[in-house]
């Protein structure tokens, strides 16, 4: 199931009753991707994915898989599009979803000083998916 | 395996024999393959006789033979596959079979009532299968828009009235 | 419109309770998810990315003020107060709760709405011409058909597990709106040689991976045999189609598998012994029973040209151009078909809130509008105007953002929801729909261009109908970045075609330069007259193909 060995992973799910996104945090399932747990070893994202059947068998979850992250500065940034827009809500309605809700942090200052110390242009946002 | 006929338990009078096996005494159910192969010596017992169909399976192999069947099972391999429901209805309207129309395999609740229209009368699936599921199942929806080989009114021909 | 009688309300209301039941025994543990998927499909519900999404059955398109309000009432109770109307003509909402989907089903139920089998492997919703019964050019009104087939269809026992889902839209002009022939199944509503009237019907088109163009099957079906044929070629696909390849499933598949010519074959002879067994003609008395529900209001006597009309149009320049691109002839004189715009300018295409919808309404009901259209382009059609209340009607629609003046011009986008919604997604669609309108906002330019259709989906599946745009935009998946992918030469009209691939695909940030270098260069190469897909069909690809890469190729020297 995990896709390149060197990337992080961090599992999700949505959840049954109302399909919103969460993300296993050790002990159960968060609503924000800042509170996932981090799997830097791929055997044991693998063992976390085998254990959330538990999850789907109690019908707290349903479709639960692992996804890819980079680590910016610590901080868990998903390498697929898909996930940052899971993990935020559209990017076409900035009003609605976890964007909204403070379920979604917006980045570190830090990482976008870093991003302009390395890139030349204006500091690149990690969370950035406009077009 | 209990089964459903008439809306309740009823025991399964047939034996299901694998295509290498020897037939057994009575009433039997095999394999259309077996049946193609045997044909001759299974209609010539002395007993009553089923073949089942796999899914891809149409009983328009049967040709005639089919109004020699006391049992025709049509297979469900998964829920999905709705093959079956139009093999039940070839065999009731195109062939005029008039036995026992048996649903085998992973078919669910939600499917009884539209099986029951198209023609099947005995059920034999898993565990939630049960005389109550199947009349709770046929009570969801009194109205039909559409004929089917079950002769129920449809909703036109009860305007009509 | 058709009114539901105490079956079709007591059918509606028993299926919402099993539907119900079946949210239930999900919720206790009795169905697995595998074994509930179906079954929530069939009644419209997906999970998407961010949440539930509830697929609301706008059967062919048409819609009274009631329903309309009861739409914007649960978008608001329920959701996140919008609805996004899409290429079926159906409304999604975005955000419901699982737990609360059977409480909406009550409540559209009052307005006799349903989300029965707008998803799933089963006959869907079907689809009509957005102007039936208001354009010149028909034969009949389509609808009665339509409703005669969505009843039939509605649960049918033999057909609700089909191998994959089964599309059926009517038209009845020679001007196609509906894209007919993209469909599984296509009724032309036709007159014969004798002048009767009765449905040319064909099989086997689609997009998705595969795209086909529907093939003749039968060019003449008496009135009283349609639901006969329809139900002969349903069942032939359900006995004969493929199940052991999810791509490889649909009616298209097996139509061109064994030929139309064989298809035909089977066809015809589970026709002939469903005719013969005489179970499903159509008598004449039912079809015209359907059919008064569809008469049309009665027009007054009118006088063109209208003065107020002319007066306004004169006067005031929006006005104006909003009747030159939003205003379709109407059967009757001193009437209109009006298209309110779903596009306006940098929003999301097809999206319409609960505050629009309930003023819609209210405007429908102050001028006397009994019904709305939904239309397959994602825009909404009021099909019986009077040309004098046209300056009151365009002031209100101006007044609530609905008034852009692009039906039909380069900008009058076609876009599914992609990646901002969509679990099946490989690239976001909306973003790029709203930068290439933008880049064209100029309503000048747009009228210079002329109609263009641009056609976009985030991934194969084709619900933003790519493959039938003149330009039509594709969403790929490349080594986790969005790409896009154009094609030229589409049309989902009566001169039905498949875009041509133009070549690899484009970045986000490339694509909607692209598109304007394939824009600019068919000003420069078309002829007196010619529309973009007349010049396209006329020069090829390779011109295009010359100016689309213009950076890439840059990029590699
Ligand atoms: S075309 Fe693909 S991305 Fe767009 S709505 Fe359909 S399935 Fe989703």
């Amino acid at each position: 199931m995990s896709k390149r060995a060197t990337d992080p992973q961090i599992l999700t799910a949505n959840r049954l009753i109302d399909g919103r996104v969460v993300y296993w945090q050790g002990a159960g399932w968060a609503e924000s991707l800042a509170e996932a747990e981090i799997f830097d070893d791929p055997e044991a994202a693998d063992a976390a994915l085998k254990g959330a059947a538990r999850s789907v068998a109690e019908r707290v979850v349903v479709g639960t898989y692992l996804f890819a992250v980079r680590l910016d500065e610590g901080v868990a940034v998903p390498v697929k599009a898909r996930e940052l827009i899971r993990a935020a809500g559209p990017s076409v309605r900035r009003d609605l979803g976890k964007q909204a809700e403070g379920l979604f942090s917006p980045p570190p200052v830090h990482a976008q000083v870093r991003h302009a110390r390395t890139t030349p242009g204006p500091a690149r946002d990690p969370f950035d998916v406009s077009i | 395996m209990p089964l459903i006929k008439n809306g309740d338990w009823a025991d399964d009078e047939f034996a299901t024999v694998a295509d290498d096996a020897a037939l057994p005494e009575g009433a039997v159910i095999v394999s259309l393959a077996r049946f193609e192969k045997e044909r001759a010596a299974l209609l010539a017992r002395n007993a009553r006789l089923g073949v089942h169909l796999a899914a891809p399976q149409s009983p328009e192999a049967l040709g005639e033979d089919v109004h020699r069947l006391s049992v025709v099972v049509l297979d469900f391999p998964a829920f999905k596959d709705g093959r079956a429901f139009s093999w039940a209805r070839l065999l009731r309207t195109r062939l005029g079979y008039t036995g026992e129309i048996r649903a085998h395999g992973a078919f669910l609740v939600d499917q009884l009532a539209h099986m029951m229209r198209v023609g099947f009368t005995a059920f034999d699936g898993d565990a939630r299968i049960t005389p109550q599921a199947l009349a709770s199942a046929l009570g969801e929806i009194s109205y039909r828009y559409q004929p089917a080989p079950d002769g129920q009114k449809t909703i036109r021909q009860l305007r009509a009235r | 419109m058709y009114r539901y009688d105490e079956f079709d309300a007591r059918f509606v209301a028993e299926r919402v309770e099993q539907f119900a039941g079946q949210v239930a025994r999900r919720l206790a543990g009795e169905l697995s998810e595998d074994e509930f998927k179906p079954l929530r499909l069939m009644n419209g519900l997906y999970l998407q990315l961010h949440a539930y999404m509830l697929r609301i059955a706008v059967p062919y398109g048409t819609l009274a003020p009631r329903q309309l309000r009861k739409l914007a009432d649960v978008a608001r109770r329920f959701d996140k107060g919008y609805g996004h109307f899409t290429t079926r003509t159906n409304m999604q909402l975005n955000w419901p709760r699982l737990a609360d989907v059977p409480a909406i089903l009550r409540e559209l139920a009052t307005v006799e709405m349903h989300a029965i089998q707008t998803s799933g492997n089963c006959i869907r919703n079907v689809t009509a011409d957005h102007f039936a019964g208001a354009t010149p050019e028909e034969i009949e009104d389509p609808r009665p058909l339509c409703e005669i087939i969505r009843q039939w269809s509605s649960l049918h026992p033999e057909f609700t597990f089909l191998a994959r889902k089964f599309k059926i839209a009517v038209g009845a002009t020679v001007h196609d709106r509906a894209a007919l022939l993209y469909h599984d199944m296509a009724v032309e509503i036709v007159k014969n040689a004798e002048g009767r009237t009765g449905y040319r019907v064909s099989a086997g088109g689609g997009m998705g991976r595969t795209p086909y163009i529907a093939q003749l099957m039968c060019e003449f079906v008496e009135r009283e045999d349609i639901l006969a044929y329809l139900e002969a070629v349903l069942r032939v696909y359900n006995q004969d189609s493929r199940r052991d390849n999810i791509h490889k499933q649909r009616i298209k598949i097996l139509v061109n598998a064994i030929g139309a010519e064989e298809m035909r074959r089977r066809v015809a002879r589970e026709f002939e012994e469903i005719k013969a067994q005489g179970y499903l003609r159509l008598p004449q008395e039912e079809l015209d029973r359907i059919a008064a529900y569809f008469a049309p209001p009665k027009f007054e006597p009118i006088a063109e040209p209208v003065a107020e009309y002319e007066a306004a149009r004169t006067k005031d320049k929006r006005f104006a151009d909003w009747c030159a691109h939003n205003l379709a002839a109407h059967r009757a004189p001193g009437y209109a078909i009006a298209t309110i715009s779903l596009k306006p300018i940098g929003g999301v295409p097809g999206d319409c809130t609960s505050e629009q919808m309930e003023a819609i309404a209210d405007l429908m009901d102050a001028f006397g509008l009994a019904e709305i259209r939904v239309s397959h382009e994602q825009n909404l059609v009021l099909p019986h105007v009077k040309k004098r209340d046209l300056p009151a009607i365009f002031a209100r629609l101006s007044e609530l953002g609905l008034a852009t003046p692009n039906a039909g011009l380069v900008t009058d986008i076609i876009c599914c929801p992609g990646l901002d919604y969509c679990d099946l997604a490989n690239a976001r669609s909306i973003p790029i729909a709203q930068k290439i309108a933008g880049r064209f906002a100029d309503l000048k330019r747009q009228e210079e261009i002329g109609e263009l259709k641009i056609k976009m989906s985030g991934c194969i599946n084709a619900c933003g109908h790519h493959h039938a745009g003149h330009i039509g935009i594709l969403g790929v998946d490349k080594k986790g970045v969005e790409h896009y992918q154009l094609q030229l030469g589409g049309s989902g009209a009566e001169d039905a075609a498949i875009g041509e691939i133009m070549g690899p695909g484009f970045t986000a940030k490339e694509i909607t330069d692209a598109v304007e270098r394939v824009v600019d260069e068919y000003l420069r190469l078309r002829q007196p007259g010619e529309r973009f897909l007349d010049t396209y069909r006329r020069v090829g690809m390779e011109p295009f193909k010359n100016v689309a890469y213009l950076e890439q190729l840059h990029a590699a020297y």
